[in-house]
């Protein structure tokens, strides 16, 4: 019992860390390019173009 | 707009064809209506052998919406024209308002009921003598009913009532299903009675947020799955190639609750023919998987499915752009990632682990960032329109709302550290930081979205009367002042007189002496309720009124929203 609570507990604390940081690193990466400037002034307008 | 709504009736005046030689039972239709005939068969059969009368009563209930249930189905059907409504009338989307409305005034009926049972409860704790030795009107049975009103039966009907709205008009698309749309407004609202019903007569399992029994929440699965059904359907058949932020916020809403809702009500009943269930969790993990539910009930159901409303609506009543799309984005992801861990905070100094204890106040601190991000947007949003504040009060209702938001997200994270909870905990402090959230956070953007919805969905020019929309403000308002700071004042005192000790280390009162100590406070507090359930009744007059006018013409409708011009 304690050897597996250990052995979740180190998968936990450093990979599920890791796993987590990167994945908002890509969210961060998704939100912020400038590449997706022109989708994103599209998108906060659209509760106001409708038809 | 005439035509969308005439679609939407059966036997409406123009949609019916004038030849129903090809009229075919759907599938649907067909199969849902077998599937009722045979649970209203075993209803009774349950009714009958049912171990205690509370029980039977809600399977004679059941059997009986059951029935109704197949003869609305037959009646639609013989009542609806040979072919099921279009999807798109002259190339504009076909919009399907009627389960929105439904939403819309059962979630006014539920919020006053709610308010009401809160109200009384609230003049119960002051004077005992109110609940009237009856077990029906105890304070332990009234208590989960004024809660599951006002979350479930008010909120929820809001978040689906207003879900179903915005999905449609940011997809460009019409509701997915036929039948399926009403089942789930329908179907939940059902599963109120159930639960509301239940409480009165004692069924629970005693659950904060979770009180109905293993039957009412096997309903709300099916229910809920439909729901989310309906609502990916209506996603995956978009016009609209971007998926607008609100609708993200409404999806983690949906999946986020089934999820915790399995995961809290994993329990085995006693016997189909008993009310009675065990749950599979055993001692502190039972106690962590139910505040872990319970604090993303708030995280998932009070949060983010009202965000989602606040980026639909106001913007649109603001008549500007969202602030920053992208700080949407990572409000989103920042939320989701962050909430679903902060429920150990609701068990703090007990036998959680403490790392647990520790793992849920730390990520209740981090949460304030995105809370903050989140209101800064809905706020700046009024950027180059702040004017309106002025001559607007459903606007204000919701900027007031956000501003609330920013309060209780402010002031949760604080009494998630473990320092502070050893004073607020068990506290009438608790009670005031929910209804921060609750009435000034939830209800106020629920409020602002009703005012908005019903001139957009009766197709009415504006609401019956500003005037009393600004009554309604202040009214309650005022009454949510009262509310919360009697409730600062009434914890703080509370939690300072149990840790008070005499000078040879004797506690210093006794514990009925702390609760004469708040008399006053419940008082103040259930004349802050008073005040607020006024504010709900001008809400419920206002909106009956503006039902009952006219029609707008379809060209006032047409600059209804005028689309702004960016000064470019």
């Amino acid at each position: 019992m304690n050897e597996t609570y250990r052995a979740f507990a180190e998968f936990a604390q450093t990979w599920g860390l890791l796993y987590f940081v990167g994945i908002f690193a890509c969210v961060l990466a998704y939100a912020l390019s400038p590449k997706r400037r022109r989708e994103f002034e599209h998108a906060a307008r659209l509760p106001l173009s409708e038809d | 707009m005439r035509q969308e709504i005439s679609a939407d009736g059966p036997g409406a005046p123009g949609t019916r064809e004038p030849d129903d030689g090809g009229k075919h039972m759907s599938f649907g239709e067909g199969g849902l209506a077998v599937v009722f005939a045979l649970l209203t068969l075993a209803c009774l059969v349950v009714a009958a052998k049912a171990t205690d009368g509370a029980y039977a009563f809600h399977a004679y209930l059941s059997a009986l919406a059951s029935l109704a249930t197949v003869f609305v189905i037959l009646n639609r059907y013989t009542d609806r024209p040979a072919t099921l409504p279009p999807l798109e009338i002259d190339g504009k989307p076909n919009y399907n308002f009627g389960p929105v409305k439904f939403c819309t005034i059962a979630a006014v009926f539920w919020g006053i009921a709610g308010f009401l049972i809160g109200v009384i409860i609230a003049f119960q704790l002051a004077f005992p003598a109110l609940n009237f030795d009856l077990p029906w009107t105890a304070f332990g049975r009234l208590r989960p009913l004024h809660t599951s009103a006002v979350i479930f039966a008010f909120g929820g009907n809001v978040l689906i009532g207003t879900s179903f709205y915005v999905v449609q008009r940011t997809c460009r698309a019409r509701l997915a299903g036929y039948l399926a749309p009403w089942f789930v407004v329908l179907g939940y609202n059902f599963f109120i009675v159930i639960a509301g019903t239940g409480y009165l007569l004692g069924i629970t399992q005693g659950k904060e947020y979770a009180e109905p029994e293993w039957y009412a929440d096997l309903w709300l699965t099916i229910v809920w799955v439909a729901y989310l059904m309906v609502f990916l359907a209506t996603i995956w058949r978009r016009k609209e190639p971007h998926i607008y932020v609100a609708n993200w916020f409404y999806l983690a809403f949906i999946v986020t609750i089934a999820m915790l809702h399995l995961g809290n009500n994993a329990s085995i009943p006693v016997s189909v023919f008993s009310p009675k269930s065990y749950i599979v969790w055993a001692g502190v993990q039972d106690a962590m998987v139910q505040w872990w539910y319970g604090h993303n009930a708030v995280g998932f159901f009070l949060t983010a499915g009202f965000l989602a409303i606040m980026y639909y609506f106001i913007p649109k009543r603001a008549e500007r752009p969202v602030y920053s799309y992208r700080l949407s984005i990572i409000h989103f992801w920042a939320i989701i990632f962050l909430y679903i861990w902060a429920g150990p905070h609701h068990l703090h100094y007990t036998a959680l682990p403490d790392w647990a204890q520790t793992l849920g106040m730390t990520f209740s601190i981090m949460l304030w960032m995105p809370s903050w991000g989140g209101m800064i947007n809905g706020l700046m949003t009024l950027s180059g329109a702040w004017d309106k504040l002025r001559t607007d009060p459903v606007l204000r209702m919701m900027v007031v709302s956000v501003a609330f938001y920013g309060m209780a997200t402010f002031e949760g994270p604080l009494m998630s550290v473990k320092a502070v909870n050893s004073l607020s905990h068990y506290t009438d402090w608790t009670i005031g930081h929910v209804h921060a959230g609750a009435l000034g956070w939830v209800a106020y953007i629920s409020f602002g979205a009703v005012y908005c919805l019903v001139p957009w969905l009766w197709n009415k020019r504006e609401l019956y009367s500003l005037k009393l929309v600004n009554w309604h403000f202040w009214i309650s308002t005022i009454g949510i002042v009262f509310y919360i700071s009697a409730m600062w004042v009434a914890g703080i005192l509370q939690g300072l007189m149990w840790r008070a000790y005499t000078s040879l280390g004797f506690l210093e009162y006794s514990f009925i002496e702390t609760v004469d100590a708040m008399h006053p406070f419940y008082i103040i507090r259930a004349v802050g309720g008073v005040l607020f359930l006024i504010g709900a009744l001008l809400m419920a007059f206002n909106i009956y009124m503006t039902i009952r006018e006219p029609e707008a013409a379809a060209a006032d409708t047409g600059v209804r929203n005028p689309a702004l011009l960016p000064a470019e």
